[in-house]
């Protein structure tokens, strides 16, 4: 078996992939997505590969590659489909409505002002994301009209087309931390408190992590969200709501995992490791499926 | 972009020394204790440092 790891850079997780790799004895090649080049009628020099683990930084490089690739029948880890999904908060919002996957209210609008009606129809504080981003970068509580019609301004005139598409989210009263889970398949594997004074709980925010068990409810609900986007190696973001208990907040699907491998001492590479090499396995259909529809 | 044979090295903004252990990979980054810019290190032998790449809006997991 063959496997390439299409990556931006070196980071610990990809440190600790490439020893799960050759401590398994796995073929294997670093794919810098700074130097590929696809030629879209020539998939040969690429078809030496069972599967490929997309690891890279870039939303949009790990994206499009990862279509090429599916396109040319060679499997990936995770699929372009689900990539596209976990990459958009409003695709993952969908997705997780159509499999009827408790997460927090949103609402969507496209003006300044009719997100302004939509927060105010919500009611202060809410949470205003970007549809793409992630380390939850212009991630912002919104917490009255003052700052609401700032923030739209903001987003109006200096961002892109994609940040006036206005992703409001309720703001759930967290007890001061949210749950990072990780599964990989059709299991929960581990799962993490990260912990802040700040509302924001992200790890590359400063948020602290701590064990978490995974309970059987965690583990349904986790499993559902990574079914309802197509399943894969993913990492679930959750909300405990103190009335209406997990909800999801987010999926990633390009996980980092350098605060909890040694916060839980769980082989969450050797685990990627050992799906990757499953779904490159010839008529390995069941596996190459999941990206298609839960 | 700077060169240099051993695990040793300069940092290429500021020209503070950076010892580097001895299993750094290409693609690593590492921090310049000077002047803290983050470096890649885009070659092993000889070693070679560069600025690394800024963080850009799709970045993350």
């Amino acid at each position: 078996m063959k496997i390439g790891v299409l990556l931006s850079r070196l980071r610990v997780e990809e440190k600790w992939l490439f020893e799960s790799l050759e401590k398994r004895g796995l073929d294997y090649d670093k794919i810098d997505d700074r130097e590929v080049r696809f030629n879209l009628d020539a998939p040969e020099e690429w078809l030496k590969y069972d599967v490929v683990l997309e690891r890279s930084i870039s939303f949009g490089r790990g994206l499009y590659a990862t279509q090429i690739l599916n396109a040319w029948g060679i499997p990936t880890v995770n699929l372009a489909a689900v990539t596209a999904t976990c990459g958009d908060k409003l695709a993952t919002t969908n997705a997780l409505i159509q499999a009827n996957v408790p997460q927090p209210n949103v609402r969507v609008a496209f003006t300044p002002e009719s997100a302004l009606a939509a927060i105010e129809e919500m009611g202060y504080p809410v949470v205003l994301k970007p549809v793409i981003g992630s380390w939850g970068r212009m991630v912002s509580k919104v917490n009255d009209r003052d700052a609401a019609e700032a923030l739209l301004e903001h987003r109006e005139v200096l961002g892109n087309y994609q940040h006036q598409i206005f992703y409001i989210q309720e703001l759930i009263h967290k007890p001061g931390r949210d749950i990072r889970a990780f599964v990989v398949g059709d299991q929960t594997v581990c799962a993490i408190y990260r912990t802040s004074e700040h509302w924001i709980t992200n790890t590359a925010r400063g948020g602290r992590g701590s064990a978490c068990p995974v309970t059987p409810e965690l583990n349904a609900i986790c499993v559902d969200a990574a079914n309802a986007v197509g399943g894969g190696v993913l990492a679930i973001d959750l909300l405990e709501d103190p009335e209406r208990g997990l909800l999801i907040n987010e999926i990633n699907h390009t996980m980092e995992f350098h605060t909890t491998v040694p916060t839980t001492g769980v082989d969450i590479p050797g685990y990627i490791v050992d799906y990757t090499v499953g779904v490159g396995q010839p008529g390995n259909g069941e596996i190459k499926k999941q990206g298609e529809p839960a | 972009m700077m060169t240099k044979t051993a695990t040793l090295a300069l940092c290429p903004e500021c020209e503070g020394n950076l010892a580097l252990g001895a299993d750094v990979q290409a693609g690593e980054i590492v921090v310049c204790g000077d002047c803290g810019v983050d470096l890649e290190v885009i070659n092993v032998a000889p070693l070679a440092l560069a600025l690394a790449p800024q963080e850009a809006e799709d970045w993350g997991e």
